[in-house]
């Protein structure tokens, strides 16, 4: 891939963080990019510091030590808002606003931006046929009127919006039940090729990390223990993630959760 | 009367009092939303104000509403009496239910919602604007909600320092026994409470989630029919009442310097000797304005206070309670004392007697009295461990009340006394819930009841002469106060007071008309 010699979209130069009242830093030391294209995910289990990272790219947090460089600029030097319009987040149920109508949450960047109703609602329509859902029937309901896998994709959608060049996503389909997760894996999973975006993906699935990452950044205790391409991830003598494809292998067996 | 004809009577009066109220219960909410949406907003942006403000919020909500209007009467911008002063007290009680809504329904804001609304890129005022107040709407309007409600409960009490009302109704009714009155200051008051409950319920649920479908506009529809009518209602009753407001300001302002306000306690006698002196001066063309119904020590507050230039008092009353002096049997020595330190201490005039004593009565049903033949105290404290007897707040807590009262005569009763508003007392007696009562010597329905008044053989009870009591500067200020008050010293006995009250208080007579007859009568 011709991409990945271009300049990173995303870097961590020695990054460390913690919380003013915590003693132990959430992450400490963090170096790597993301290079434009490409699907990072970030695996680890719960309190690893892999939100926290996610967080540090669009401003929700601010690094203690080391800086975050997007686009060429530390994320110091961005304006917050800026920054933030230029990226996509999508977090678990989508994190919908429950008085907007499916269309004002996809339209709610480009509304910000202050484009034209008109080109906003062909922008909207737009959006709801990329993530399967017919516009007629879905831009005027509400989100309590959608399933959770219809409100995850559109809190894609509202992502994809303004069109930025990178997406942010953190557990984005950890709380839909396993058949829904797994055919909006596989549609995120096309849907990132044709579009071409950069994302940086959060997850403690390793199935997921598998099947959506270009490369898979292994946290543990706020820091990358490892940083393969999956086909390396898989061979690697890592004993985390030995551990973690041990798990997979098990729950083939006999938990049906990750059953096709 | 039945209730409906006394309605149909007294519409004037009544439709005037409901537009008092509900212009003190909508100003009151207007401002208490105005100050406590954006004080909520504030308190959820700076959490460390949040324990300290709500407390003091909390605290102000305890304050008992009389002892309220009494604090806030002799302060300088927000008190007085009148609507301003009641105005504030409301706002006082409606800030509480608001501020603590308003934060309740902020902080309660899904915070994945607001970190994905952060996330998108909204600034602080786009988030407070399209997310955080839309979702708390519904939260916020129900602490107006719970506001307005126990506005319009308050707003009966607001009767008390002059501002109008309901509750003139209500108190009226208490002290002269008339249904009537009470259910035409009651139901109003209950009714309006439950209208803006479910109107303010309706523009709840409309910004509820469940109700934003697709099919809400035609329930927006019906909000709007609903906002529109009520809206045309209200213009209708203010409409009306601004422009005789105004009117009556103007015809009020040149007439400053021969202007007077007259106050009253809250008891038909106090009412009607303001009244008398009223009608006089108004004859002399003198400008009155009328703030009767104080309660408690209100009158002398708002005299202190420049508020008031005149109202009617007994010695006994000023001596013990305003002057804090043991009670002493002399009549003249009281008189004479109270006079001189009323000069010194306040600036304050005292007329000279009106001519009528009104102490306590001891009172017991006249059935019983003649059954018994009892005619004193003493003969009846022999019976008193089977009676039980209901006072006065005020009789049973001042010094020469029931404490010295019942040592003096040796009395002990069934039970502990029931301490209860003095106007219900005589109903109490009456209706047979107590046996013995202390009235007022003057009271009309004492005959009107067949109640009977026990001599006070041992000279218990100290006097209490009726007298005037005007500033200084306004009998300096109006000519005519001197003369009218000349006129009416010694001219009332305690007979004929006991008639002017009957005759307002068990025949129910307009007090106004009552009293014009006598002065006719009189010939002042």
């Amino acid at each position: 891939m011709s991409e990945t010699l271009k300049k990173p979209l995303v870097e961590f130069k020695d990054v460390s963080f913690a919380h003013p009242s915590a003693a132990a830093p959430i992450i400490s030391h963090l170096n790597f990019s993301v290079a434009p294209g490409e699907t990072l995910v970030l695996l680890g289990e719960s309190g690893c510091g892999k939100t926290t990272t996610l967080k540090l790219i669009n401003c929700l947090l601010m690094p203690a030590a080391g800086e975050v460089v997007v686009e060429g600029k530390a994320t110091t030097a961005w304006d917050p808002i800026r920054l933030r319009r230029r990226t996509g987040y999508v977090i678990q149920e989508g994190g919908l606003f429950p008085h907007f109508t499916v269309a004002q949450n996809v339209g709610l960047v480009p509304a910000l931006e202050g484009w034209q109703q008109a080109r906003i609602k062909s922008r909207v329509a737009e959006l709801l046929s990329l993530v399967g859902l017919e516009p007629g029937e879905f831009a005027d309901r509400y989100p309590a009127e959608l399933s959770g896998g219809q409100r995850q994709r559109i809190g894609v959608a509202r992502a994809l919006a303004a069109d930025p060049p990178l997406l942010l996503l953190d557990e984005p389909f950890g709380a839909l039940d396993p058949l829904t997760r797994a055919s909006l894996q596989r549609e995120f999973s096309d849907l990132s090729k044709r579009l071409n975006k950069t994302a940086v993906f959060v997850t403690h699935d390793v199935r997921e990390a598998l099947l959506l990452g270009s490369r898979i950044g292994l946290m543990h205790a706020g820091k990358l223990l490892l940083l393969e391409t999956p086909k390396n991830f898989l061979n690697s003598n890592n004993e985390q993630a030995i551990a973690y494809l041990e798990t997979l292998r098990v729950s083939a067996g006999s938990v049906q959760e990750d059953a096709p | 009367m039945s209730f409906f004809s006394f309605l149909k009577q007294n519409w004037p009066e009544l439709s005037t009092l409901l537009r008092q109220h509900l212009w003190l219960v909508l100003v009151s909410t207007f401002v208490a939303v105005a100050i406590g949406i954006p004080t909520g907003i504030l308190l959820t942006r700076r959490k460390s104000l949040r324990g300290p403000v709500l407390g003091i919020a909390n605290i102000m909500q305890t304050i008992p509403s009389l002892a309220l209007f009494g604090f806030l009467i002799p302060l300088p911008f927000f008190g007085g009496i009148g609507a301003r002063t009641a105005i504030v007290a409301l706002v006082v009680y409606a800030l509480l239910p608001i501020i603590r809504n308003t934060v309740t329904g902020i902080v309660g804001v899904d915070p994945n919602v607001r970190e994905a609304a952060v996330a998108m890129g909204m600034t602080g005022p786009q988030i407070l604007w399209q997310v955080e107040l839309p979702l708390a709407m519904p939260v916020i309007i129900t602490g107006v909600r719970v506001a307005m409600v126990i506005g319009i409960g308050v707003a009966t009490i607001a009767a008390a320092v002059g501002a109008g009302g309901l509750g003139v109704y209500i108190f009226r009714g208490l002290r002269q026994y008339d249904n009537n009155l009470l259910l035409a200051g009651a139901v109003p008051a209950a009714l309006m409470a439950l209208t803006a409950d479910f109107g303010l319920g309706l523009l709840e649920r409309h910004f509820s989630l469940p109700n934003r479908r697709k099919g809400s506009t035609k329930s927006r529809l019906k909000v709007i029919a609903l906002v529109a009518v009520a809206v045309i209602v209200l213009t209708l009753f203010f409409g009306g009442y601004l422009s005789a407001w105004r009117s009556s300001r103007l015809a009020n302002a040149p007439a400053n310097s021969a202007r007077i306000v007259v106050g009253s306690k809250d008891f038909t006698e106090s009412a009607i000797l303001a009244e008398i002196v009223a009608q006089m001066l108004e004859a002399r063309s003198v400008t009155v304005e009328r703030d009767y119904e104080l309660g408690g020590n209100l009158p002398h507050d708002a005299m202190l206070g420049g508020r008031l230039d005149i109202y009617p008092e007994y010695t006994g009353t000023s001596y013990t309670a305003i002057l804090h002096h043991q009670p002493i049997t002399d009549p003249r020595a009281v008189y004479e004392q109270v006079k001189k330190e009323y000069a010194e201490k306040f600036g304050v005039a005292v007329s000279e007697p009106l001519g009528f004593e009104n102490t306590f009565a001891i009172l017991i049903r006249g059935v019983e009295a003649r059954r018994l033949k009892l005619k004193t105290i003493s003969e009846a404290a022999r019976y008193a461990p089977n009676w039980r007897a209901g006072f006065g707040q005020d009789f049973m807590s001042r010094a020469d009340g029931y404490p010295g009262f019942s040592k003096a005569y040796g009395l002990k009763f069934a039970e502990q006394p029931r301490e209860m508003d003095l106007s219900l007392t005589y109903i109490a007696l009456a209706s047979n819930k107590v046996d013995l009562i202390a009235g007022n010597s003057t009271e009309g329905r004492i005959a009107a009841l067949d109640l009977f008044q026990l001599e006070d053989d041992r000279h218990y009870f100290p006097p209490y002469e009726a007298v005037y009591l005007v500033r200084q500067d306004t009998l300096a200020r109006v000519a005519q106060l001197r003369e009218v008050l000349t006129k009416l010293a010694h001219s009332i006995s305690t007979d004929e007071m006991r008639q002017l009250n009957y005759e307002v208080d068990a025949n129910k007579r307009n007090q106004a008309e009552v009293v014009r007859e006598w002065i006719k009568r009189k010939g002042f």
